[in-house]
């Protein structure tokens, strides 16, 4: 059984701070492929830091990544969020409805956890 | 060991022109005051053994890696050059040059960053001012859609809540600070005022907002649905925009990139344009990459549109969504790239960076990064502000001119820009 979220791929301090360390480093590594989730959704569907999900873009896009619950507040129940990197990028359509810049943020996806 | 005094951080747009940079062995080893981010910029980026030019992943002489990219781009029947916003104006302006001899399309990473708002301000116009006024004058301060305490870490301190300016003498006591987003970030929890709307709703708080400062009567229930946040709070947060002196509204990419786009931002600076029937209201855009708006400015001066500029007729047309670069990509169009300081094979869709991959392109880039890996063509060139010097505009149009550290072993940007032009030229002819 999965369940719909919306993702906010966005910046991190660390992020930023591994594009000038090296994007094949651990530090950008670690921060660009960890997902965060509210900590009650984190409870609700039973998963733990470095658990590993797959998730699914309303187009079929998929990507598997491992978990971490959100400090504190900063996540709404519902809500994912990822630091831009690879793995948001794949979960990003070509199309740009006449923009230029594809839907980047707010991505509905479902998320479920790998056995 | 030197010291250079007022060093420039280009790692984001607040291109902070204050740093002292300690140098020894070519090496940077202490950036005093540089934040997290600056810091990191500036530590990384150290004297290295890597050949300056590669070609199909093999070392070659530059002169080569130039005759191979002027070959490559003027073969190409619709080539596009792209990126630009790490990298001086001085190697902009020569970038935007190839792509008129190639007759390709030149486009900026502004496209997939604040091309939105870049196409809002043609539709809306810019209620706009420069950081400093807003370091002297600012007292209500809104961040919608960023993150700037993770983003632009200065931002606060230099320029939008902390200083102690002409008009605002006791520095943060006298601003109220307002944050307007979907996520509780570090930068939610340094305001006065939070508001947490629903995701991909900006668009219809923005446009509450509208109609409050018109002075409408607006369905409390309805705008509790639209936007999650009560009726009673806008009414309060438009009061207060209207009894500022000198309001502020900065916004990030939570605007741009969520549905909407265009209309989001149009909506944004129509409501700071509409606020100045009361006070004095501005509005700016937070950019990310140390140089991305001296890409609009070069891109603009020199061809009369910020980005996605197609010349492939020998004249310039703007056309966002059918001449940028994510579109002539994903749609497989593009058959030759040149690419500067950027990396779209780690941030575009999976269609844009698998059509990058099967085509020939050239990388200009200071560091290792996806892009450079796959390119036919590689040249592994020197950091702009830290080995090279030229003009970097901050996020407010103000140009800066770069102090660098140390020089480094590999040619600037520029350099290689203005080789492949000469020799895109000579071809041409």
């Amino acid at each position: 059984m999965s369940d719909t979220f919306i993702l906010i791929p966005g910046r991190t301090s660390k992020q930023g701070c591994g594009v000038s360390e090296g994007k094949f480093g651990k530090g950008y590594t670690a921060e660009t492929t960890t997902l965060l989730v509210a900590p009650q959704d984190m409870t609700r569907l039973g998963l733990v830091k470095g658990d590993r999900v797959k998730v699914t873009s309303e187009t079929g896009r998929t990507i598997e990544v491992a978990v971490a619950a959100a400090i504190g507040d900063e996540l709404p129940s519902g809500m994912l969020f990822i630091a831009y990197g690879d793995l948001s990028s794949r979960l990003m359509e070509g199309d740009t409805h006449g923009s230029g810049m594809p839907t980047s943020k707010g991505i509905d996806v479902t998320m479920v956890k790998i056995a | 060991m030197t010291v250079i005094k007022d060093s420039t951080c280009t790692f984001c747009g607040c291109v902070c022109d204050d740093i002292d940079v300690t140098v020894e062995n070519n090496r940077i080893v202490e950036a005093k005051r540089a934040c997290v981010l600056g810091k990191a910029w500036f530590l990384n980026h150290h004297a290295d053994d890597r050949a300056s030019c590669l070609i199909e992943g093999s070392p070659a002489p530059v002169e080569e890696g130039v005759e191979r990219a002027a070959r490559i781009l003027t073969e190409a029947r619709y080539p596009i050059v792209y990126g630009l916003s790490d990298t001086t104006s001085e190697a902009q302006r020569v970038a935007v040059g190839i792509a008129d001899w190639i007759g390709g399309i030149v486009d900026t990473t502004t496209s997939v960053c604040h091309g939105p708002s870049g196409m809002a301000f043609q539709g809306v116009g810019e209620v706009t001012c420069s950081l400093g006024e807003i370091a002297n004058r600012g007292d209500l301060i809104i961040f919608w859609g960023g993150n700037p305490a993770e983003s632009h870490p200065r931002h606060f301190t230099k320029y939008s809540l902390m200083p102690k300016g002409l008009f605002v003498p006791n520095g943060r006591k006298d601003r109220t600070a307002v944050g307007i987003d979907v996520r509780n970030t570090k930068t939610a929890k340094a305001m006065d005022l939070f508001f947490q709307i629903k995701p991909r709703r900006d668009f219809e708080a923005l446009w509450t907002l509208r109609a409050l400062a018109k002075g409408l009567t607006l369905d409390a229930a309805q705008v509790k649905e639209d936007t999650g946040i009560e009726l009673s709070r806008w009414e309060d947060l438009m009061k207060r925009m209207k009894a500022a002196r000198f309001g502020v509204i900065l916004f990030g990419m939570g605007l741009t990139m969520t549905r909407g786009k265009h209309l989001n931002s149009e909506a944004l600076l129509s409501l700071a344009r509409d606020m100045n029937a009361f006070t004095r209201f501005v509005v700016k855009p937070m950019r990310g990459h140390g140089n991305v708006t001296g890409a609009d400015n070069v891109v603009s001066w020199t061809t009369g549109y910020p980005f996605g500029v197609n010349l492939t007729r020998g004249y310039p047309r703007f056309n966002p969504g059918e001449y940028t670069t994510a579109d002539t990509l994903a749609r497989g169009e593009a058959d030759a790239a040149l690419i500067i300081a950027s990396d779209p094979m780690a941030n575009f869709s999976q269609a844009a960076r698998e059509r990058l991959q099967s085509i020939p392109y050239i990388a200009l880039d200071p560091k290792d990064t996806p892009t450079t890996r796959a390119a036919t063509v590689t040249f592994t060139t020197a950091t702009y502000g830290i080995n090279v010097a030229g003009t970097v505009y901050r996020m407010d149009d103000v140009p800066i001119y770069l102090r660098p550290a140390f020089p480094s072993s590999h040619p600037s940007d520029f350099d290689v820009l203005s080789a492949i032009s000469r020799r895109v030229q000579e071809l041409a002819h």
